[in-house]
């Protein structure tokens, strides 16, 4: 701790009283923060809890409704980012803004804009700043041939070649393997011991409670309470994040399936996207009764092979994908359905559920198969009746069966969608992300609603970047790295550090704990 | 300084008002107009709104103007709802008026009551035809419908025109450019006696009704909506996008076509070179309008009927050009346009101050 320097020293960033009103939401109430010269500062919160807002309002890309921001002590209005950058203040969002087609030293004179100064010369400052925080880059690398842990760091030594005091980090760690993360730890303290100040948003209790050296929680906008991780445990914390009455953690027992349902025999299958992965002889099995987990690092493949399965994308040959005895790989999507597949896809607003439409509509869009149409003519009453069937089990909270989906919090829409799916008891059900952005909450119902449809006797797939998820839930674990699938095996045999391995791409079985090899 | 701020979520209320608005504009720039050209806007406006409507004569009028562009927009609103642009409206309706005027014309002789349906089906068929051609370059080599439907309405009308000048041409016409008048079992037949009210209106009602049904009551239509809205969801739920392409395109095309036979067979009688003053342009605003809804499109119509009589009426009693007819027609949808903007933003008066600059970051708050 720097508790000598705290004392000493003014804080570099006093946040007093901020508060942002959005239509319909108060982002951030009466927030108060304190962040000194040389501290890591974690700022943790659900999803929605106005992480996001404030700190767009200390990069200047948001005005406060009241409240006042003071820089080493003096009020400020942080009029824009580029004002932002001018006074030593870097942010580096969860979602990056680089060209792809761009090289690393073009991206970052765009982003440097007039302070770019000479090519040559930012080259050489790239080089030598990535090289002093450990963070190789290559200046003159196209962005496209960057992996997404290599454009962090870009978006990192962006904010480090210009005088920084502030580096705000927005999620960094959901796009990083676990070893990349350490990496980005050991940068992030040697910035810390050099004097600058780090707010470290994120909702990863073990990363803040290994980082960080304080923590301000805010819960619905509100600051909910500090702490210094170090010396509180992860329940404590997250029971600041989520309230009282959530039930934090629980644990599933593991179950192994042998009779295949879902089989992918040998896929080869090139991306039509210029910049998409292709899949490389993808072999896997999904057991009747058993959940398998693939982690990786978003746009390794998943989207890809999740397009095969569900039959967005056809497969040259059927026998590729198989659901028990049947070839479906050419059949497309409602085929599929018709055989009992349910399918929970990565985007919630948009192919899980149009924006615009009641929830009613929305249970119509994958539950026609199941008698809601007769003879051309849509049964609105069944799918009223199906609606309400889910908002009633799956506990949604929205106005209504009328209710527009975008109306509702990603959550409960996610509830919905995962409940729809589930509702038409699927034989197979594949999910993706199926708890990316949702509270600590929902995403405990959407586990235990996946852990009883595993023990109904579905073969489930997940793909997720969440590990913790998927050793939570997964009786079968492994990874895809570069359109390939490393081997699978069963949760409790793999550790996390063989998983973050083999989400870099390194799929050998025998590890120096010396355990389980085939 | 005026700010546009957004609601955060649609307004219901301003996307019905919105139309409103927009036909009370352009009423208000058309006054302003006419007093500028020193016209009393009063009167121009009552000639240009009431006068047409003033006697049943009038009223049977603004029914016979109305069957076609109806039939147009009610179509369109179909592949609108697809967001599948059809702009070529006015050559499927064209099409329609050659392929039923030629049937017309080879059973000139004939009796009985199956003429008329076949005139009426083949009418169909010539704008099923003209939209199909559209739907396949879309279909199969992904072209921009847009394009296509507009540069194929120059085709269709070049294509009546030839016709007209030419196969079809009256062979006792004195060399006149029209077609014989058709037999009487292939004309539309009158409802109201002593008017011009024909069975195209009726027609076009029955259009209305069926595509009604068809949009909220029917699979196929649920689906249409689903991939005009979010073609992702659509493909992940297994809906054929191909197939649904063809059936909204096709069907907006039959019933331009259908508009276009009526207009041959019911106030006209023959094949001219001007069956349509642009009804299939004017059913691309009357959609809009009307809120790609059937009673809104209705009204819509009915509005877009009277703009036509009344540019025809400010020609004969206050002596302005007919293009009257298509700056109101363009002011209708400019403001329409410019309204629609209130549906999800609302105006704010801010005190002048820096400038702030937009986010950088499209992320959403939280």
């Amino acid at each position: 701790m720097t508790l000598l320097t705290q004392t000493l020293s003014l804080p570099r960033l006093t946040l007093r009283g901020i508060s942002k009103q959005y239509p319909g939401c108060l982002a951030n109430d009466d927030i108060h923060l304190d962040i000194a010269p040389a501290e890591i500062h974690a700022l943790l919160g659900e999803n929605g809890a106005g992480k996001s807002t404030l700190m767009k309002v200390i990069y200047g890309l948001v005005k406060p409704d009241s409240g006042e921001l003071l820089w080493d002590g003096l009020p400020i209005e942080v009029k824009d980012p580029a004002h932002a950058r001018k006074m030593g203040i870097g942010m580096v969002f969860q979602h990056f803004s680089l060209f792809e087609t761009l090289t690393v030293t073009e991206n970052i004179a765009l982003a440097l804009g007039d302070d770019a100064g000479e090519l040559e010369a930012l080259a050489t400052k790239i080089r030598t700043v990535s090289e002093r925080y450990g963070m190789a880059i290559n200046p003159d690398r196209e962005i496209h041939t960057l992996s997404v842990g290599e454009r962090q760091r870009v978006e990192i030594v962006r904010c480090l070649v210009q005088n920084i005091k502030l580096l705000i980090l927005d999620e960094p760690t959901s796009v990083l393997t676990p070893q990349e993360v350490e990496t980005l730890f050991v940068t992030l303290r040697q910035l810390a011991e050099e004097g600058c100040s780090i707010l470290f948003i994120s909702h990863k209790l073990n990363e803040v409670k290994a980082l960080c050296h304080k923590a301000t929680v805010l819960r619905a906008g509100k600051v909910s309470g500090e702490c210094i991780p170090a010396e509180e445990d992860t329940t404590s914390m997250a029971k600041l994040m989520v309230g009282d009455d959530t039930p934090v953690s629980t644990t599933y027992p593991k179950k192994l399936g042998s009779s295949p349902l879902l089989t992918i025999t040998a896929l080869d299958l090139p991306s039509d996207d210029p910049f998409g992965v292709h899949l490389r002889n993808i072999n896997l099995t999904v057991n009747a009764g058993e959940i398998v987990g693939i982690a990786g690092v978003a746009g390794n493949g998943q989207e890809e092979l999740l397009a095969s399965l569900s039959g967005e994308h056809l497969c040259r040959d059927g026998k590729t994908i198989r659901f028990a005895e049947t070839e479906v790989g050419k059949l497309p999507p409602d085929k599929r359905r018709q055989w009992g597949l349910a399918f929970v896809p990565e985007e919630r607003l948009g192919r899980g559920a149009v924006p615009e439409m009641s929830l009613t509509e929305n249970a119509l869009l994958t539950g026609y198969l199941t008698g809601m149409v007769s003879k051309g003519m849509v049964a609105w009453n069944k799918a009223e009746a199906f609606a309400d069937d889910i908002i009633q089990q799956y506990k949604v909270k929205a106005a209504g069966r009328n209710a527009q989906a975008d109306s509702l919090s990603g959550g409960n829409l996610q509830k919905f969608i995962i409940g729809r799916e589930i509702m038409q008891n699927p034989k197979i059900l594949i999910a993706a992300h199926p708890t990316w952005g949702v509270d600590i909450g929902a995403a405990t119902a959407i586990h235990k609603a996946l852990i009883q449809l595993r023990d109904q006797g579905a073969a489930i797939l997940v793909v997720s970047e969440d590990i913790d998820e998927l050793f939570l839930i997964s009786d079968r674990i492994g990874a895809i790295c570069d359109g390939a699938l490393s081997p699978f095996k069963p949760t409790p045999e793999s550790s996390i550090q063989e998983l973050g391995r083999m989400m870099a791409g390194d799929f050998s079985q025998s590890t120096s704990e010396g355990s389980a090899s085939q | 300084m005026i700010k546009l701020e957004p609601r955060g979520e649609r307004s219901t209320t301003m996307a019905y008002l919105s139309p409103l608005l927009a036909a009370f504009l352009t009423m208000l720039t058309g006054a302003i107009l006419f007093t500028v050209l020193g016209i009393d806007p009063v009167d121009a406006l009552i000639t240009i709104l009431y006068v047409p409507i003033s006697d049943t004569h009038g009223i049977a009028e603004l029914c016979v103007k109305t069957a076609p562009i109806l039939l147009c927009a009610i179509g369109l609103s179909v592949v609108f709802k697809a967001k599948i642009w059809n702009i070529g409206a006015e050559g499927q309706l064209l099409m329609g008026g050659l392929f039923g005027s030629f049937i017309a014309l080879q059973l000139i002789e004939a009796e009985g009551f199956w003429v008329l349906p076949l005139v009426l089906i083949a009418g169909v068929i010539g704008g099923m035809f003209w939209a199909g051609i559209a739907a396949i370059l879309k279909v199969r080599f992904n072209t921009n419908e847009i394009l296509t439907t507009i540069m194929m309405n120059y085709i269709a009308l070049n294509i009546l025109l030839w016709a007209v000048h030419g196969p079809l041409k009256d062979p006792e016409g004195y060399n006149f450019p029209e077609s014989a008048l058709f037999g009487d079992a292939s004309l539309l037949p009158i409802l109201i006696e002593g008017t011009r009210v024909n069975f195209g209106i009726a027609l076009a009602l029955l259009a209305v009704v069926a595509v009604w049904v068809l949009m909220s009551r029917s699979f196929y239509g649920f689906q249409i909506k689903v991939m005009g809205m979010d073609a992702g969801a659509a493909r992940l739920s297994g809906f054929k996008e191909k197939r649904l392409t063809y059936f909204a395109l096709l069907l907006s095309g039959g019933l331009a076509g259908l508009a276009g036979v009526g207009e041959v067979t019911g106030p006209i009688g023959q094949l001219i070179p001007q069956i349509s003053p642009g009804y299939g342009y004017a059913a691309i605003i009357v959609a809009f309008l009307g809120r790609l809804h059937p009673v809104g499109i209705l009204f819509a119509s009915l509005l877009m009927a009277l703009l036509y009589m009344g540019g025809e009426m400010a020609q004969i009693s206050l002596g302005l050009p007919l293009a009257l007819t298509g700056l109101f027609q363009g002011m209708l949808l400019f403001y329409l346009l410019a309204c629609d903007v209130l549906i999800a933003f609302r105006i704010r008066l801010k005190p002048k101050k820096a400038k702030t600059l937009q986010p950088l970051a499209t992320e959403t708050q939280g």
